[in-house]
């Protein structure tokens, strides 16, 4: 099967060229074609992973797409290509299967708006591109595929270019991400210029006769920092949430479960690289944590419901970061899988409660649970996922990251993760006693969504709640293999659960419903007071720490300062110099004329003049 | 294949346009098509008669000039210079075509127009420094006038700026090339490649070149005169100039300047890095700020050209190459946004970023074009101009790693302003000034769409240009390293 790898991006390619080719004007039939040729890539992805279940043997194919030449030897190689592994095949599988149901979703979200079709056609390019990035066996291949996803959350984010929120998102998103993609790219031609390939395979073999080295603890960081900007860590988080812009089954897709995890994913990915220097693994550890806890905070206090979610998503973002720097590949990628089921699922259900209600604030929301049912009650088995309640699939990814953390010995890290554990149940069900439950505030009709809307939600519901098991010790009873031991870095690992921390976790959740439900559904506790109380911190929290401000601050004094600056030094000082030489000249020129009139009486006079003075001079 | 036919056709061109009546506009046009056309069907045909598995000149012809000084009218063709010749022919038959709704003094504006084309392939296919030297002249002197009379804005300040700074630098050139023939009594660019020269005297020549042709690519501090000429300059003279002019400098450079003075080049090469990052961050940071969308678009080109400084700098064949495939990459894309702005200043009647706004509504078209021509400029994956960018990157690392590190943040500079102002001009609400306007036409869209497909074309399969391109960049990276030079 895995010889058909190269098919799994190509279909939804050639989706995207009948879309522009043909189908443009026929709306329903550019959907049709995107969805049917996405379910084809998943179907091909289903059964490599089944055989990849079967003998998890990798496979590399590629072509040299470009090669260069110096006195008959090759200098530089570009190649293109697929790598089709254990960790590939999970992935494109979460793509394709997230990608189906959102574009299936999307034909009733999106129904009625002009853009349709190149709706469709995004959506299809950036399937293309996100499986072109995840089966890619090298880093340059991987960045080309990098950028295209980069471009594809550009395009779907100002999908409504006419607002202009949206068109301010969209370019957000792109320059936030190129900054961090420039270390990425000064980390890969650093690490072609040290080791001579971009090749993950033959890098892994070089790099593993290096260890701690300074040039691989600085591309290491280097490198980092494209996923830092792909999968949102601090500092290069402020363009998820305002990525929310966008039409909400995009951020399901690709603001929640794809391309945002295509940092961890490369991070998992070149794993060999970041786990060579002990430094670089305590670096993106802590930034991980980090993030987890500052995006968990500002969700506490926001009132759109997509915001809430973005913030949610970078924590869990952090999350899996986290686990990834403590030294579990597996634990980081198994809470990818499981996030990218349940947080999906959130933001399609988000979309559907949106669509209903036509209003993002939660607090003209209310009332929905008997008007929307099935869009309330996944929303609900979405948020116990997301909130690590057993044992729905959250609960055991949650968990397994917080027994790698303290088996690590980070012991303040795995305070930060209970903590979250507890904060992340907290604003869930505090989004979810006051949008959904509650009393109607605003007076909105809302209805259930159609069949195309509610199926994705329900096939992700049931994901929300089994996919977790295939990383127990039960389900490795029963069928000799887990998650761990298919997924690993080095060595694989036995499911076990730890029941002590299991228990501190759900704890943690627990009473984070708990408060909520005080808070918002009780009202024992006046949110309104607390925040009162609290004026200073609220505030902080609903300015998202003000670095949005700073950040803008920095743009407008710090790089259009420095753009004014530069144009004053080009039209004063450049311009001065050479205008004011020609003047010069020229000047000069005008004045020697004076030597030269051509006029007789002129000279006649000098000549006059002279003769005079010799003579005077001659009688002295 | 004769590769004077290259340079006679556009003066044929031009020599048929004085015969046709001037009121005959559209017969004058429908000419300069076919003229065109000609050239670009040659330059394709030249492509594939080229023999790109050996290395050197091919086609060389010998034509006995000043025989009493040793000067020849010699001309030869290898993968760089095809490259540049293609280039050339794309950018002038695209460049007729845009200026199909031309009005003014058709027939005089295209009979420079292919005075110029001829001075431009003759500086890409000659092998004489002297023969080279007359046809730089011939490409930029037309310029003037093409400035001059068809121009907008403040013209005639631009056109003696631009006038001046050229002929400043080839003063420099012409000392170089004097002291060069003082020495060797040739200026054989072959014979001349088999001698060798003292350190010293490379050192001299070397930077006399560097400040003669660097003028034209131009090199910050003498780019002053880019913005404005680009700016004053009409649509398809415009698009000639960034497009084909600019790669006059470089190609000159690497040819004569690398090629026969490595170990003055080594020499220069830590202050041309260094000038190539200005030129990167600089002139990026100018464009961030300007407020007529030309301006922004002449100060892009002059920012995308240090990267072919850095790519010179470096000199080893990856950059090299690199620096080469973004002059070719670079002219398209610069073609192609010369080209829109043109169109919107035409439907628009401003070129003021501030005065446009939401024309995405109006002219879609448009929006996506420019985006596309954006995102090239940007060093999207997918275009060409990405390919050559990495070449460069990758060959200048090695030898400066920080300053190469330094001129890559460009990438996220560039992206700031070219965003930017796609935004501002085409994105956000509909703005009923431009309600009336009617999006690119069909037969508009003919220049324009055979620019994006070259732009995509080699972006997405680069092998065909970057392999010619490597093949003629090789030979010359060699020869410095066989004199043990380097």
């Amino acid at each position: 099967m895995d010889q058909f790898t190269w098919l799994i991006p190509t279909l939804p390619l050639i989706a995207f060229l009948i879309i522009v080719g043909i189908t443009y004007r026929f709306k329903l039939l550019s959907a049709i074609v995107a969805t049917s040729f996405s379910l084809g890539s998943l179907f091909l992805a289903i059964s490599i992973l089944i055989q990849k279940i079967q003998s998890p043997k990798t496979t590399e194919t590629f072509i040299n797409w470009l090669t260069l030449t110096a006195n008959q030897q090759t200098v530089l190689t570009l190649q293109m290509g697929y790598l089709m592994d254990p960790l590939a095949a999970v992935m494109c599988l979460i793509v394709t299967l997230i990608a189906t149901l959102v574009l299936l979703y999307s034909i009733g979200y999106m129904k009625g708006d002009d853009g349709f079709s190149r709706y469709f056609a995004y959506i299809s390019l950036f399937t293309f591109s996100m499986l072109g990035l995840v089966i890619s066996n090298n880093y340059f291949q991987t960045f080309v595929f990098w950028e295209l996803v980069g471009l594809c959350s550009y395009l779907l984010i100002g999908f409504w270019f006419f607002k202009p929120a949206a068109a301010d998102a969209s370019k957000k998103a792109f320059i936030t991400n190129r900054w961090a993609d420039f270390g990425f790219l000064v980390g890969i031609i650093g690490l072609f210029t040290h080791f001579g390939t971009f090749n993950f395979a033959e890098l892994s073999t070089v790099i593993s006769l290096h260890q701690n080295t300074l040039v691989l603890l600085i591309l290491g960081l280097l490198v980092f920092l494209g996923p830092m900007g792909k999968s949102a860590m601090f500092p290069f988080h402020v363009w998820l949430p305002d990525a929310m812009e966008g039409p909400t089954p995009i951020s399901a897709l690709i603001h929640a479960a794809t391309m945002v995890a295509a940092g961890i994913y490369l991070v998992a990915r070149g794993y060999i690289l970041f786990a060579s220097v002990d430094s670089v693994m305590i670096v993106i550890a802590y930034i991980g944590g980090f993030t987890a806890l500052f995006a968990a905070t500002i969700a506490l206090v926001q009132r759109d419901i997509k915001r809430i979610l973005a913030f949610s998503t970078l924590s869990q973002l952090g999350y899996m970061m986290m686990a990834l720097g403590v030294g579990s590949m597996t634990s980081g990628m198994f809470h990818l899988t499981t996030h990218a089921f349940f947080k999906a699922l959130l933001f399609l259900g988000a979309g559907s409660i949106i669509h209903a209600v036509h209003d993002q604030d939660i607090f003209n929301m209310g009332g929905l649970v008997k008007k929307m049912p099935i869009t309330v009650w996944t929303f609900v088995i979405g948020s116990l996922a997301l909130s690590g309640i057993f044992p729905l699939a959250g609960f055991w990814s949650k968990d397994e990251i917080l027994t790698v953390t303290l088996q690590h010995h980070f012991m303040g890290l795995f305070i930060l993760g209970t903590l979250v554990a507890f904060l992340t149940a907290f604003y869930m069900f505090r989004l979810i006693f006051i949008a959904l439950f509650g009393d109607n505030r605003s007076g909105h009709h809302a209805h259930e969504s159609s069949w195309t809307m509610t199926l994705p939600l329900l096939i992700l519901a049931i994901l929300s709640i089994i996919a977790g098991l295939v990383n127990t010790p039960w389900f490795y009873q029963w069928t000799g293999m887990s998650f761990s031991t298919f997924l690993f870095f080095k060595e694989p690992e036995v499911p076990v659960i730890h029941w002590s921390i299991a228990v501190l976790s759900s704890l943690a959740a627990m009473s984070g419903i708990l408060f909520a439900w005080i808070i918002y559904s009780k009202q024992q506790i006046s949110a309104d007071k607390l925040a009162q109380r609290f004026k200073g911190a609220h505030t902080l929290l609903l300015k998202k720490y003000y670095i949005d401000e700073i950040y803008g601050w920095l743009f407008n004094k710090g790089l259009l300062g420095l753009g004014k600056v530069f144009n004053f030094i080009d039209h004063i000082l450049i311009d001065g110099l050479f205008d004011g030489t020609a003047t010069l000249i020229r000047s000069s020129g005008v004045q020697l004329r004076l030597f030269q009139t051509g006029r007789l009486q002129q000279y006649a006079l000098v000549l006059f003049i002279a003769i005079a003075a010799m003579t005077i001079w001659g009688v002295r | 294949m004769h590769l004077y036919s290259l340079i006679l056709i556009p003066l044929i061109g031009a020599l048929t346009l004085i015969l046709i009546p001037s009121k005959h506009q559209s017969l004058i046009k429908w000419t300069s098509a076919i003229v065109g056309l000609l050239g670009l069907a040659l330059s394709i045909h030249l492509y594939f008669v080229f023999d790109k598995s050996v290395s050197g000149m091919q086609f060389v012809e010998s034509i006995p000039w000043i025989p009493s000084f040793w000067i020849n009218f010699r001309l030869g063709v290898d993968g760089l210079s095809l490259s540049m010749v293609l280039l050339t022919s794309i950018i002038w038959f695209t460049g007729i075509l845009v200026s199909w709704n031309f009005q003014e003094r058709v027939k005089e504006f295209f009979i420079y127009m292919f005075i110029l084309v001829a001075g431009v392939f003759g500086v890409f296919l000659s092998l004489d420094f002297l023969v080279m030297f007359i046809f730089l002249e011939i490409a930029v002197i037309p310029k003037f006038v093409l400035i001059h009379v068809w121009g907008s804005g403040k013209k005639e300040y631009s056109a003696i700026k631009y006038t001046l700074y050229l002929l400043t630098g080839s003063a420099f050139a012409l000392i170089a090339m004097m002291m060069i023939y003082l020495q060797t009594t040739t200026l054989d660019l072959t014979h001349l490649a088999t001698l060798t020269y003292s350190a010293p005297f490379q050192k001299v020549i070397f930077l006399l070149l560097l400040i003669g042709f660097g003028v034209i690519i131009p090199l910050w501090p003498l780019h002053r005169w880019t913005p404005d000429g680009h700016s004053s300059a009409p649509t398809a003279i415009s698009m000639l100039l960034a497009g084909v002019i600019m790669k006059l400098g470089g190609y000159a450079l690497i040819r004569i300047g690398i090629g026969l003075f490595p170990l003055g080049a080594a020499f220069w090469a830590p202050l041309i890095a260094t000038i190539a990052v200005v030129n990167c961050i600089y002139i990026a940071f100018v464009a961030m700020v300007q407020k007529d969308l030309k301006y922004v678009v002449a100060n892009s080109s002059i920012s995308h050209m240090g990267y072919v400084l850095m790519g010179l700098a470096a000199m080893n064949t990856v950059s090299l190459t690199g620096a080469a495939a973004q002059m070719f990459a670079h002219g398209i894309m610069a073609a192609l946004f010369f080209a829109l702005v043109g169109l919107i200043y035409q439907r628009t009647h401003t070129r003021m970023i501030a005065d446009l706004g939401g024309l995405a509504h109006q002219m879609p078209r448009a929006a996506t074009l420019f985006l596309m021509t954006g995102l090239a400029s940007l060093g999207l994956p997918g275009f060409y101009n990405f390919v050559s960018e990495f070449l460069i990157f990758v060959g200048a690392f090695r030898t400066f790693p920080v300053l190469a590190t330094i001129a890559i943040l460009a990438v996220v500079i560039t992206a700031i302003y070219v965003l930017r102002v796609t935004q501002q001009i085409f994105f956000g609400p509909r703005n009923p000034r431009w309600d009336g306007l009617k999006d690119i036409s069909g037969l508009e869209m003919i220049p324009l769409v055979i620019l994006v497909v070259v732009m995509l074309g080699f972006g997405l399969i680069p092998a065909p240009m970057t392999n010619l391109i490597n093949q003629g960049i090789d030979p010359i990276v060699q020869h410095e390293v066989m004199k043990g030079q380097l």
